[in-house]
This record gives C-alpha cells, sequence and structure tokens, in this order.
C-alpha cells in the first residue's frame, strides 16, 4: 500500500519504485499564476499531485482499509472473501452473555467522597522545573484528568499540551516499578544503608567527592533541602544541568545586569510586540499566560474594534508566528544583524559598528516600521527575544526595552525564580571534569536527569561516569543514564507526591498526590531525606515541614473558604464557584499553621510569594559590547550559502524525557504537522539547493566534524540557508519511544548549544517515512468544479479572514460574503429546538495553534493513539484536529490555524447514510454517535465534508493493561474495534451540568458549561455553550459581524462556526508582502 | 435433458414456502431467548458473599434506602454502603454470627468485601439515580419491591426497550417525591384522580421525554 508516498509530480521523470521528487519551481509557478483558495496546506497540494486530488475528495487514502502488514500478505477485504461464510455466523459470538460484575464498596468510605461524583484537587504541574497550577480531577481515587487552576497566575484556568498529557505518564505501564541495584531488583532499605555508608566515609572529608545533579529547581523545599546537604557536607557539589533551559539567557542576564534576574512579560500592557525568533506563546514556563494576556488584546468585537500589533521574525515557523500580523522570515545571522539594527535604529547600540545588516530593500522596510512603531509606544510596546539567541542579542533586547521605556511596564525584572541559578553548562562541564579525573565519589542524579543522552557532545558524561563510585539515578524511568549506575530509584510521578514548585512569576504551589505511589516511587526530597539522617520522612512531611516556619497564616487564610480534607469539589467547567471570603486571620503563624495549610492547599498557590520585582539597570557599555560581539560574529559567518543549524526543544516532547508519552508522540506538531518523529526541516529554496527532499535521508555535519543522519522535511515558513533539528528523538533507551526520529544532542558543544553555523548537508539516498497528518482530511469546497472562479473560491475559502482596517470601515464584510442558504433551502424536515440549542464559536484571530485542545480532547475522551503504522494510514484517531494552512508565497508564507472538531450540522450529512440509525440528532441539535448501533459501514464518514469521524479500524484502546484501565474517564465509553466515533460535544459534560441543575432545580447558568478543548485552551479561542440563550457567550459571539460556517454553502448548517481571521498589520508596510496574502494585493 | 425430477419441483416449492415459517420461527426463537431471563439475568438471585435481605433490613427493621444508598440522591451511582455501614449495627447485634464473618473480616483486615452486581447495564450505558429521584421515580419502580425480597434479584429485565417504555411516557410511574423512598405507595385508585396526579407532577416537576441517544449513551 502506498498511503505513506507523499504526492509527488513529475512521476515520469522518475525511477519506478521510487517516488518522484517534488518540482518546487513548477509548485512556484503554479502559486504565482493560480487563482481561488488563497490557502494551502502542503506542498504536495500546491503540486496538484494527483495523490492529493484523490485524498481531497477521500475520507481515507485508498486501501486504507486493507490488512496489509506486507507486501505477500493477503489483505484483510480478501481474507474476508474467503471466509465469508464461517464469519457469516461468526457475528452471532457478539451475542454473549453479559459477565457478573462485582462491585467492591469501600472499607471505610472517605468522608468527603461521593461515589460517582469526581473530586477536583488543586496541584501543579511542572514543565523544566517551572509550575502550571492545575485542578486534578479523580474519580474514587484515580487521577484521570488534569484542568487548568483558574486562580493560578500561570494557568488563569487553561493549560499546556504538557499537563494536560501527564496523566498518560502517571498510568505508563513502561515506568520504572522498583529500585535496581546494579540492575538487580533491590529495597529502599539497602539503598539508605549503603548510601549512609558511603556518605559517612565522605564524612571526615567534608563530603569532598558527593555531588548532586539536578535540573532547574524553583522548589523551595528542594532547594531547601540541598542547602542542608551542603551544610552538612561543606565539599560536596550541586550542580544544574536542563538539556532545555538556555544558558545564553542566563549570561545576558549576567552581562545586562550583573547578576541573574527572572524575567516575565505583561502582555497586557503591550500595544506593539515585536518577537525576535522566540515562541513565546508555545514555549516557555509563562507561555499559557501570556497567550491569554496577548490575545485578550486582539479579540475584535462589533464593540471593540481594537487590536494590538505583533511583529515575529523568525528563523523557524512557530506558533508565535502564526498569530503575527507581520511575520518575517530571516536566517539566524540575517536575525542577529536585524537585531542589532533595531537596536542601532533606537539609539541603544552605537551606528558605527558595521553591522553588515539588512541589505534586502524589504527586510529595510519592514525593520524602518517596527523601529517607527516601537518608537511611538514607549512604554507600551515589548521586544521579546529568543532565550535560544545569543547573549548579545539578549543583551541588546534588555536595552532596548529599557531605551524604550517598558522595563518595569511591559518586562519585569524580578529576582531569579529559579533557586541559586547558575550557567548550567558550566556546572555540568565541572561535573564532568571532575567525574573524568576521579574527583566523584557519589553521584545522586535526581528526578529524571538524563545526561547520558542530553549532555552536549564534547563532555564525555558517560565515561566519566563509569569512574564515580556510586552513582544514584533518580527518576521515572529506566533511561540512557540508568544504565550506567550502580542504583536507580524508580521515582512518584507527581500525582503521587507531595511537593512544591514556582510558577513563572515565582508563586509557590503546593503539589499534592492523588494517588498512592502505583509502583512505590520515591520523590527527590525523600531520596535527599534518605541521605540525611531521617531516611524515612515522608515528602508529605517534608513539604509540610519546611512551610510551618514560613508561611504567610494571615494571607493564607485570606483564600477562602477550605473544604476540610484539602479537596477542591469544583464544577467542570467553571472553575471555583463563588464563596465568601474568609475573615483574614492575623497572628502567629504555628497558631494558624493547620488552618493555612487547608487554605493553599485548596487554592493551589501561596499568596505574596510573586519573585519581588526589582529595578534592573542596564550595566553601562553592555549595550555597546553587545553590538560588538553581533557586528564580529557576523563578520566571521557571512559566507554566502552557509547554512546554520538551528536546536530547539521539541514542540510536542521537548528535551526527550516526554518521549514516552504517547498522547504527545501522536500530538502532531503544531506548524509540521509532524508525529512520532523528529525532521531536519529546510526551506523550500534550500532544499532545491542542496538538491535535497521530503522524507530524504541525509547527512548532517557540523564543524567539529561531529555528524548524525536525519530525514529532511522540507518545511515552508523555515528562512533559507537555515536547518532545523528538534531535540528529544533518537532515544536509546526509552520503551516504546526508543529509536523514533533523530538524535540532536550529539551535535551540540558547550560553546553552540543552540545554533551551529556551518553545518553541511548531504544526501544518503534512501527514504524514511514520516507520519506528518497535514495532508490528512482535507477539506473540500469543489474548488476543482468551479474551475477555480476566483470570486466565488473567495466566498468559500475555509479560513476566511480580513484586517482590522477592513473591519473599522465595513464590520460587515465577511457577512457580505458568506453564501448561507435560506433555511427552507432544505429537503430535511424543519426542527425548532425549544430547549438547549449546544453551539460552539472558534475564534481564529486567537488560535495560536498550540494543540492544547486536541490532548485536553483526548484525555477527557479516552481516544486512543494509534502509532506511527497507522497515523501513516491516516488512521490517527483525534476527535478534534487543528488544521494548518499556509498562505501566501511557498518562500515566505503566512501561517494559519484552524480547530476542527464535530460541525454538529444542523443539516448532518453523516445522518441521512446511515444504514443502523448510529448516527442521529438529539433534541438539542447534538448530532449524536451510538456506538452500540453502529455496525461499521463508514457511510457516515464518506459523506462527512468536514471528515471529522474516526474509525477503529482496529482495537486501538489498549483494554488488556490492567493500569490502563485507571487511566479512562468512566463517563465515556471505551470504544472497540469496528466502530465509528467523533466529537460529542462533551455530551457527558452536558448531561452532567443538566443533571446537576435538574436535581437542584434550578437553570443551567449562562457560561456554566465548557467543553474540554474550550477548557484547556490558553486564549479561549473556543467557546462552547447554549445558543438559544442570549446570556451566553458563544451566543454573542455567533452574533459577531466575524461569524461564519465552514463549508456553510453546502447547507449544512454547523453548529460550530468560526470568527473570521483578523491582523493588524501596520499600514506603513501595506504594499509589501508582508501585509498581503496571494491573489490579494 | 432432465436432471432432476419432476417431485423436485414441489420440494423447491414448499421449502420456499416452508422457509418463511422456518425464519418466522427462528426470529421468534431468538427474540424469546434474548428476553428471557436467561439473557437479561431479570429474577435471578445470585451468589453474595453474605446473603443480605432486605425484606429483613427493610421490612423487618424498617431502614430506610438512603442509610446505606447513602449518593442516590446527589450521584449517578446510588452506593454501595461500605463495611463500617454494616458494622455501625454489627459490632453490636449478631456480633458472633457466621454468616456475617465477611463482613467482620473486612473490616477487621480492610479489604473490601466484593459483592456481586445485582443491576448491571451494559457499559456503554449511563444511567442516574439523582436525576430518576428528582423527577419522582421511586425506588420500586426499577428495583421492585426490595423490602418483600429474601435474597436481592433483578427486578426489571434492564432491556432498553424497558427504558423507553417508561422514557416515552414517564407519567405512568411518577409519583411524589416524598413518596419515593416508599416501596408500599400505590397511586390513587380513582384513574382520574391518579390522572390528575400524574398531569400536576409532570408539570411541577418539570419532567419531559428525553429520547434522544446521548441521554443515556456517551
Amino acid at each position: 500500500m502506498d498511503s505513506n508516498a507523499k504526492g509527488r509530480c513529475n512521476a515520469e521523470a522518475s525511477a519506478p519504485g521510487e517516488p518522484a521528487r517534488l518540482d518546487l519551481d513548477a509548485v512556484r509557478e503554479r502559486l504565482r499564476t493560480k487563482r481561488g483558495p488563497e490557502f494551502w496546506r502542503s506542498l504536495d497540494e500546491l503540486a496538484a499531485t494527483s495523490e492529493f486530488q484523490d485524498l481531497l475528495h477521500r475520507e481515507f487514502p485508498r486501501h486504507a482499509s486493507e490488512w496489509m502488514d506486507d507486501k505477500d500478505g493477503v489483505s484483510r477485504r480478501g481474507f474476508l472473501q474467503l471466509a465469508s461464510a464461517s464469519l457469516a455466523l461468526a457475528g452471532l459470538t457478539a451475542c454473549t452473555k453479559q459477565p457478573t460484575d462485582s462491585i467492591v464498596p469501600y472499607v471505610r468510605q472517605p468522608e468527603q467522597l461521593v461515589p460517582g461524583k469526581p473530586l477536583f484537587f488543586a496541584t501543579a504541574h511542572t514543565v523544566g522545573g517551572y509550575a502550571l497550577g492545575v485542578l486534578a480531577e479523580s474519580h474514587q481515587g484515580r487521577p484521570t484528568k488534569i484542568e487548568g487552576n483558574p486562580d493560578h497566575p500561570a494557568s488563569l484556568g487553561a493549560t499546556d499540551i504538557f499537563a494536560q498529557a501527564s496523566v498518560l505518564s502517571l498510568y505508563d505501564p513502561e515506568r520504572s516499578q522498583t529500585i535496581l541495584h546494579a540492575g538487580r531488583a533491590a529495597t529502599w532499605g539497602s539503598f539508605v544503608s549503603e548510601a549512609s555508608a558511603a556518605l559517612r566515609a565522605l564524612q571526615p572529608l567534608g563530603g569532598e567527592g558527593l555531588r548532586i545533579l539536578t535540573g532547574t529547581v524553583t522548589s523551595p523545599t528542594l532547594a531547601g533541602q540541598i542547602q542542608g546537604l551542603l551544610q552538612r557536607y561543606p565539599r560536596a557539589r550541586w550542580h544544574r544541568w536542563e538539556p532545555t533551559a538556555s544558558n545564553t539567557a542566563h549570561a545576558a542576564s549576567m552581562a545586562a545586569f550583573g547578576r541573574p534576574l527572572g524575567l516575565r512579560y505583561d502582555f497586557t500592557q503591550a500595544k506593539v510586540v515585536l518577537t525576535l525568533g522566540c515562541d513565546v506563546f508555545a514555549e516557555g514556563p509563562g507561555s499559557v499566560r501570556y497567550s491569554r494576556d496577548f490575545t485578550d488584546g486582539r479579540r475584535v468585537r462589533k464593540a471593540r474594534p481594537e487590536m494590538n500589533r505583533l511583529y515575529a521574525v523568525e528563523s523557524v515557523p512557530t506558533c508565535t508566528g502564526s498569530v503575527a500580523d507581520h511575520r518575517l522570515q530571516l536566517s539566524p545571522p540575517q536575525l542577529e544583524a536585524f537585531a542589532l539594527a533595531l537596536a542601532q535604529g533606537l539609539g541603544v547600540a552605537p551606528a558605527g559598528v558595521t553591522s553588515g545588516g539588512p541589505t534586502d530593500q524589504r527586510v529595510q522596510a519592514f525593520l524602518q516600521a517596527v523601529t517607527d512603531d516601537l518608537k511611538a509606544n514607549p512604554g507600551a510596546s515589548l521586544v521579546v527575544a529568543d532565550e535560544y539567541a545569543s547573549t548579545a542579542v539578549q543583551v541588546l533586547v534588555h536595552a532596548i526595552n529599557q531605551a524604550l521605556g517598558n522595563a518595569g511596564r511591559t518586562v519585569i525584572y524580578t529576582e531569579p525564580v529559579e533557586a541559586d541559578p547558575v550557567d548550567a553548562v558550566q556546572s555540568l562541564a565541572e561535573l564532568v571534569t571532575d567525574m573524568n579525573a576521579g574527583r566523584v565519589d557519589v553521584l545522586l542524579m535526581l528526578d529524571g536527569a538524563n545526561p547520558v543522552y542530553t549532555a552536549p557532545a564534547d563532555l564525555p558524561f558517560a565515561a566519566g561516569l563509569r569512574k564515580v563510585r556510586v552513582a544514584i539515578h533518580h527518576g521515572l524511568y529506566e533511561d540512557e543514564t540508568s544504565g550506567y549506575c550502580q542504583w536507580h530509584l524508580n521515582g512518584a510521578h507527581e500525582l503521587e507526591s507531595w511537593g512544591d514548585a514556582r510558577a513563572f512569576d515565582g508563586t509557590v504551589s503546593i503539589l499534592q498526590p492523588l494517588i498512592e505511589p502505583l509502583y512505590g516511587g520515591r520523590t527527590s526530597t525523600e531520596v535527599l531525606a534518605g541521605l540525611s539522617d531521617r531516611p524515612d520522612s515522608t515528602s508529605y512531611d517534608l513539604v509540610r515541614e519546611f512551610w510551618s516556619t514560613r508561611l504567610d497564616a494571615g494571607a493564607a487564610l485570606g483564600l477562602g473558604p477550605a473544604t476540610d480534607a484539602g479537596g477542591v469539589i469544583t464544577p467542570r467547567g467553571f472553575g471555583s464557584l463563588p464563596g465568601t471570603m474568609a475573615p483574614t486571620v492575623a497572628g502567629p503563624v504555628a497558631a494558624n499553621f493547620d488552618a493555612a495549610w487547608q487554605r493553599v492547599l485548596n487554592a493551589g498557590l501561596i499568596p505574596n510569594t510573586q519573585a519581588p520585582v526589582v529595578a534592573a539597570a542596564l550595566a553601562s557599555g553592555a549595550a555597546q559590547q553587545g553590538a560588538g560581539q553581533i557586528a564580529q560574529a557576523l563578520t566571521a559567518t557571512t559566507a554566502a550559502g552557509q547554512i546554520t543549524l538551528l536546536i530547539r526543544p521539541d514542540p510536542t516532547i521537548r528535551d526527550g524525557a516526554l518521549a514516552p508519552n504517547a498522547w504527545l508522540q501522536e500530538c502532531p506538531k503544531p506548524i509540521s504537522k509532524l508525529t512520532w518523529d523528529n525532521a531536519l526541516m529546510l526551506s523550500p529554496k534550500t532544499a532545491q539547493r542542496l538538491k535535497l527532499d521530503t522524507e530524504e535521508m541525509a547527512e548532517v555535519t557540523v564543524p567539529g566534524g561531529r555528524k548524525i543522519k536525519a530525514a529532511v522535511w522540507i518545511q515552508p515558513g523555515v528562512a533559507d540557508d537555515t536547518a532545523v533539528l528538534h531535540l528529544g528523538y533518537g532515544r536509546q533507551n526509552a520503551g516504546k519511544a526508543t529509536g523514533l526520529g533523530f538524535n540532536a544532542y550529539p551535535l551540540r558543544t558547550r560553546q553552540a548549544l543552540w545554533a551551529l553555523p556551518g553545518a553541511t548537508l548531504r544526501s544518503l539516498g534512501g527514504r524514511y517515512p514520516l507520519a506528518s497528518t497535514q495532508n490528512h482530511h482535507l477539506l473540500d469546497p469543489g474548488w476543482d468544479e468551479m474551475k477555480l472562479a476566483s470570486e466565488e473560491a473567495e466566498r468559500r475559502e475555509v479560513i476566511r479572514h480580513g484586517t482590522l482596517e477592513q473591519f473599522r470601515q465595513n464590520p460587515n464584510f465577511i457577512q457580505e460574503a458568506r453564501e448561507k442558504p435560506a433555511p427552507d433551502e432544505t429537503l430535511y424536515p424543519k426542527v425548532v429546538y425549544k430547549g438547549h440549542a449546544w453551539g460552539m464559536s472558534i475564534d481564529l484571530s486567537t488560535c495560536t495553534g498550540c494543540s492544547s485542545c486536541v490532548v485536553a480532547c483526548q484525555a477527557e475522551n479516552n481516544v486512543p493513539v494509534v502509532g506511527k503504522e497507522q497515523v501513516l494510514k491516516h488512521r490517527h484517531m483525534h476527535w478534534l484536529r487543528v488544521d494548518r494552512y499556509f498562505g501566501g508565497d511557498i518562500d515566505e508564507p503566512t501561517i494559519h490555524h484552524q480547530p476542527i472538531p464535530c460541525m454538529h450540522c444542523e443539516n448532518a450529512p453523516c445522518e441521512v447514510v446511515c444504514p443502523v440509525a448510529a448516527t442521529v440528532h438529539s433534541d438539542e441539535g447534538l448530532n449524536d454517535m451510538v456506538y452500540n448501533r453502529c455496525v461499521g459501514t463508514r457511510y457516515c464518514n464518506n459523506n462527512c465534508p468536514y471528515k471529522v469521524r474516526r474509525f477503529n479500524f482496529l482495537r486501538y484502546s489498549d483494554r488488556t493493561t490492567p493500569v490502563l484501565a485507571l487511566l479512562q474517564n468512566p463517563d465515556v465509553t471505551v470504544r472497540m474495534r469496528g466502530v465509528m466515533e467523533k466529537c460529542t460535544y462533551c455530551v457527558q459534560r452536558i448531561e452532567e451540568a443538566k443533571i446537576e441543575a435538574k436535581v437542584e432545580d434550578r437553570p443551567i447558568p449562562a457560561n456554566w458549561l465548557k467543553t474540554a478543548c474550550q477548557q484547556a485552551c490558553p486564549t479561549q479561542a473556543i467557546i462552547f455553550g447554549d445558543v438559544n440563550d442570549p446570556a451566553w457567550e458563544v451566543t454573542k459571539l455567533k452574533a459577531e459581524p466575524l461569524d461564519y460556517g465552514l463549508l456553510e454553502e453546502l447547507n449544512t448548517r454547523p453548529r460550530t462556526t468560526y470568527l473570521a481571521k483578523l491582523r493588524n498589520p501596520n499600514p506603513a508596510l501595506a504594499g509589501s508582502d508582508q501585509g498581503a496574502e496571494h491573489g490579494h494585493a | 435433458m432432465q436432471i432432476f425430477h419432476r417431485s423436485t419441483n414441489t420440494i423447491a416449492k414448499v421449502s420456499i414456502f416452508g422457509s418463511i415459517f422456518f425464519l418466522a420461527f427462528f426470529a421468534w426463537v431468538f427474540s424469546t431467548l434474548l428476553r428471557s431471563s436467561y439473557a437479561t439475568g431479570q429474577g435471578v438471585m445470585k451468589k453474595q458473599p453474605v446473603p443480605f435481605s432486605h425484606q429483613h433490613h427493610v421490612a423487618g427493621l424498617g431502614i430506610d434506602c438512603r442509610y446505606c444508598h447513602t449518593s442516590v440522591e446527589r450521584s449517578a451511582f446510588a452506593g454501595i454502603p461500605p463495611t463500617e455501614t454494616c458494622m455501625n449495627c454489627h459490632r453490636q447485634i449478631w456480633t458472633n454470627a457466621d454468616l456475617l464473618e465477611p463482613i467482620r473480616a473486612s473490616y477487621r483486615d480492610n479489604v473490601p468485601v466484593r459483592w456481586a452486581r445485582v443491576n448491571d447495564l451494559p457499559d456503554f450505558v449511563y444511567f442516574n439515580h439523582s436525576v430518576h429521584i428528582a423527577k419522582g421515580m421511586g425506588c420500586v419502580t426499577c428495583h421492585g419491591p426490595v423490602n418483600r425480597m429474601q435474597l436481592t434479584f433483578q427486578h426489571a429485565s434492564l432491556q432498553m426497550e424497558w427504558c423507553l417504555d417508561c422514557h416515552r411516557d414517564p407519567g405512568k410511574n411518577i409519583r411524589p417525591r416524598e413518596e419515593v423512598f416508599n416501596l408500599d405507595w400505590q397511586p390513587p385508585t380513582d384513574p382520574q384522580q391518579a390522572l390528575a396526579m400524574q398531569t400536576r407532577l409532570l408539570k411541577e416537576y418539570h419532567v419531559k421525554t428525553l429520547t434522544s441517544c446521548s441521554t443515556c449513551h456517551r
């Protein structure tokens, strides 16, 4: 079967059996002369390959339903033909008698628990050490879903994909399940006695030879414990290594301010934002909050036709770039030159230094426009540097923000949030040197540190590790590093642990466990306690004890009502119930500690623990020095055609520690839509120049001679002369994820962690299939039938858009272009919905494509993962997908995202073709899917113009691994093989809200109910509700002039509608390519 | 050339005619089997770790349903009493009864009792107790005269046609909310009065006929 073959044109030119190369010049020519739809999904679409056309008209590729494991195998269909008679009666095996189930009540029922109702507990989820406040849903003791904590500053009720996927990691059957000593199962007792003996031996030497390695630590308790240990063993040392933390950001802070400072942004105050290569809305601990703050300034409504403005200058296409009003693609050296020229334009850097700067007229115009716009908004503008950019660029950006008066307004400098911030690269290098010199006797690596895999290539970590007498590895998984260690301690997942952590702004959250450790894992605090004189302290004792003398009881008690056991009973969807504020009780900490502790657990944060704001003064000469460094670097790397390899954390699995998480693996990466792999991304031009094609294997060599092999992926949006490779793949020991993708770590050195200039690429022949979903589920408004008559095609555009200016002049410009058939133009019976009528509105202006909604939907609705082979056959099961479109030129496209759930059409085409009435309408306008009726004809699938239906070709839900049964949401059926499924608008939540209201004999309050995607969305782009009730937000949004329905000309009358994407381009750039889409100057 | 004997014509006709009866018979057997207590479990007593008698506890001792099934008014699940609830009384009375040893063992060893589920819906059906009670549906309507059951058995077939029978016409089973847990309550004998009560309660409790699939299937 050939479903994995990407569409190719020019087929006759290729050797038989080898897919043809994509002829990019032909694509460009086609795009230039093309009329009609202005957005495109992939280069294959522009090339109009026959494969692509075929996919456009079909739900699945041809033969997708065939069961072909190898070329010689009998297809499933062929087998059925052969064995049809015996299979005819096999259907009767479905008539089995229901087995007798058990009911197992508690022996002593917990006080707050109502069987059948979930409890929500406030806790936090950390990524890279920083906390995101969450509410974890617990069904009789098993956590099943993570929601954002509306009161937490980093969350405001939303989450990122990592928090959503954390429940899957908890139940991962591949987690390390026991303590290992030299590869054999051991006990905690034996560990404690051996470790203490080793430490006792070091005691007389003051702990010389004792080393601790952690990632970024923000946990006050853990930091306190480590400090305590260092006091006891004054010559012991604490090393830090966090593969995705930026050492250049640390260095820039040192250079600019003379000390490490915390940095956070206030997007609510920024009218003009410029990002220099930074994916500020999808990367980093503050991204969820930043997304919300930024998009709050972009919700254009009739009553508020105002918008902030975002310029994104980037080498790698990002989520941030996709919401930008102007996106400029520059290679890394050009980007540095741009930053320097900007600094010069703003008078921050001396004009004298040779910038070697932008000579391109278009870039100069862009630079001028940005400079003027920033100057016009002093104190209300914001320049965001990429934390992975060079130190010099970041120093310049600090200086620029200072010069623009943004410091203290949109850029806030604080005391560092991280405990004892150091240069992690330096710190790791010292450790490696000492290890190799035999100076390390005991090395303790906490919380899944995996330096054998992640250390820079010029640090021989593994060799050094062999020389350590007692190496102890603590983490959730056995990994590359644990194999070198005498001891492996299985860690406790965050949902199994007591702990604490700080958010991006420093706010402390207490982590509380939702479940006893499944495999008796221990937290890092417990491991450290094991080395102290109290080896049996629990994480609860440690955290509570730490805070017992530090908690500001008065402030904590002002937090509002608490429940007795620390549990928060929160209605699903709408955050905490309005409660009466408890009177603030001032007094000694100890007297009120218990009460205060309960409040803190209940609220999910400790009030007044933000990192203190500091007035940062730029070191004199820092900007000049930075400018000089950039100028110097630029003169060194101006060789034309030199390729800079950029290495970045993966959008879904980051540094690779999350690689075993199948939800994150299968969540399509926001821009490339790749699943289960990374790839070497090149721009179309660069790929053409190097004669490399998508899925072709290539060898990347960087200066110093280090090289790796990787598959190429031509990615529009990547700057020319730039290659991008994400971290986290090519793992050697990561369970299911072993061997997926390509390992970028061997290319990195201490000096060049994130940008490696002078890379060379060479084709190796050979192909590697990449499972990208970009050509899956294509929407076809019938463009070929219309012969691309441009006006009609424009009206049927899937992504509708305009500018703020257009909106101000004529708010109804979208409405006027709508092609909405009259209500009576239908053969369907007319239905009037009297009670609730559920609907959804999705704002394309604010969707960043972060994919939180996709993973949230997966967690809420028991959506299975299918694996790479099945994704290649278009069989992935996500109920909600985010379609990514490009607009304009293939060499510098604009990027657009469109989340597509089920449209719940009032005239649903799927319903009329179902022979067994397995999909029917409810009296509230939901398009119900009845699994127990479905016989799997897939006719509905075939007839759905939005292609939102998913078929269980195989038994994707794992029903045999016992621990995974705990993961399932008990309110949603786990589907079996042969059954169709699709988005239900979270009907379980609707029914729950309705039942709750009926039991209490009251109506459902407006906006009470949220779908899982809506609740997770950081930008509130998705709003769900009762469109019959004007009090609901969704009803107001649907009355907005930007509202339109997808493919509404088909008269499906979708209940999910979209708000057109508005941009706010700078009039000064109106004439450039940036301001206009292709075909619409 | 005549391959088949002439009599095959008759045989053919008879078998075509007969096949109708055969299919009808087959359909009858199938539907009877499907509704039989063998398939539905209706009226079948299941082996329980302790032969708990509702008759004794409800009719004999007058314990309210909600003493044990605590969450029935608040949750989808009525709740099965934790061992502790049994022991509230049985640490005082029948403390040495052999029959109660599994309960005492559970309490002593902190190991839950594994009861056999009597009323078991398929996993793709989501029934909610609280809303039925709020709408004036008595326990007895579905669970039958539990107060007369020595050993508990499934009273109704629990098949979808049985659910729909009431969902299409909820009036016939409605009762005042205060009588929901009264297992001996009878509607007014006068049909006029009974109808008036039904109409009044349906209105008062905002009872609707809910037959959308997603009402129960999610």
